[in-house]
């Protein structure tokens, strides 16, 4: 197995199933601008996704390119973070989500901007400039949510509350991320958690709202043991393409 | 036989399909052109990462250069680079001004320190010039635009997201 190989794909699919998770708000957004936001900003996730698992599929050398990566394997073969394949939920669960990500995901891209593999670099450095301004609308949203009404905050406290656990996977080191570290192509989970914290504090004190306590993390994303939700929305994602698999559209 | 300037200038007959006023050389999107004996090189690189006019773009320059390519006996290869990561600041100033006469609010610079502290820039209606606007939301009709209103003459239009 090259631990390149299996980054990249923990990379590709936390971009590509928190992209798909945004598509579903098509149509469904509380307000015409924030519908399009969050399918803009799914739109940004599946373009990076494609980049990360275009370069995993050369990395591999199976002859596996990033559709056949993403609609051909099964849901243990998945290496995204548990946060992201949390349902939807209502609007304050998908900012709630989407703050948490975007916070790792500037602290993420900037790090790997650092590679020593120059492809994943130039990927990153594309990304990061696209997560920063994920970050400013995600906490826009949830100073807005958390300073607005009682209903609006008590409602984005309680999504805090419930996804903070699901974060563990973001910041978990193993054997994988630390080849990536000591080989100097990719960047250590951990070490990313002080600013990823920062960012987290100073945007709920000015939000109102309170950090949870710090409690047991669920962790098993990147070795593919996850929630039933990724199930589902695989079976969606997956079935047009397993369906008629030459289909060209 | 054409050399490398040649072919770029031909690039610019291909417009960008979403903004139809700039061609794919003045968006900053081609990057590079190496001709060679056997074949024309085209690298292109794309503003957003999920972008989807960069397929139709991808065509688009097949349809036009392929032809020609064949007529000295060359093949046409076209990359996707991602580095350097493309900048409104590629943007010439002319097509700033192409893009204000066609109702989209041009980027400022990304040296606006401004942007540094999350602050949003001052950004001009095309339509009446006055600079009493407001965001109405980061996002807009396409990856590279944000949506604004003018408080003067109320109209709604496209900025083009500085990055």
């Amino acid at each position: 197995m090259d631990a390149r190989f299996e980054y990249l794909l923990r990379l590709g699919d936390d971009a590509l199933i928190l992209g798909q998770q945004l598509g579903l708000w098509t149509g469904h957004g509380p307000v015409l601008e924030e519908d399009i936001a969050l399918t803009n900003i799914g739109l940004d996730q599946i373009g990076q996704a494609r980049a990360w698992l275009s370069l995993a599929g050369k990395i591999e050398g199976a002859d596996r390119d990033e559709d056949r990566l993403a609609y051909f394997r099964t849901q243990d073969e998945f290496r995204n973070a548990l946060l992201v394949e949390r349902p939807n939920g209502h609007f304050g669960d998908t900012i709630v989500r989407q703050f948490l990500f975007d916070a790792y995901a500037v602290a993420l891209h900037k790090g790997l901007s650092d590679s020593k593999d120059d492809e994943l670099a130039a990927i990153a450095r594309k990304s990061a400039k696209e997560s920063a301004y994920h970050l400013r609308h995600s906490r826009a949203w949830m100073v807005r949510l958390g300073d607005g009404t009682e209903e609006s905050h008590d409602k984005v406290q309680t999504s805090l509350i419930q996804l903070m656990p699901y974060t563990g996977d973001l910041f978990h080191s193993d054997g994988i991320s630390e080849q990536a570290v000591g080989e100097g192509w990719g960047v250590d989970p951990a070490s990313l958690r002080s600013s990823w914290k920062e960012v987290v504090a100073e945007t709920l004190s000015e939000a109102g709202l309170d950090l949870p306590e710090p409690g047991p993390e669920q962790t098993g994303g990147r070795i593919g043991r996850h929630t039933e939700q990724l199930s589902y929305l695989l079976a969606e994602m997956q079935v047009l393409p397993r369906t008629y698999p030459d289909a060209k559209w | 036989m054409r050399t490398a300037d040649d072919w770029l200038r031909l690039l610019e007959m291909v417009p960008d399909p979403e903004i139809p006023v700039l061609n794919v050389v003045e968006m900053g999107i081609v990057r590079s052109v190496h001709a060679d004996a056997s074949q024309v090189e085209v690298k292109i690189t794309p503003t957003y990462m999920g972008c989807p006019a960069m397929d139709a773009i991808a065509d688009d320059i097949h349809t036009i250069l392929t032809p020609l390519a064949k007529e000295e006996g060359k093949s046409l290869s076209i990359e996707l680079v991602y580095a350097p990561a493309w900048t409104t600041d590629w943007l010439t100033e002319a097509a700033k001004e192409k893009l204000e006469r066609y109702g989209i609010a041009p980027p400022g610079t990304t040296a606006d320190k401004r942007a540094l502290n999350g602050a949003l820039p001052d950004v001009r209606c095309p339509h009446c010039r006055s600079s009493n606007t407001d965001m109405v939301s980061l996002f807009g009709s396409t990856a590279c635009k944000a949506h604004y209103r003018c408080n003067d003459c109320s109209e709604p239009f496209d900025h083009f997201k500085c990055i």
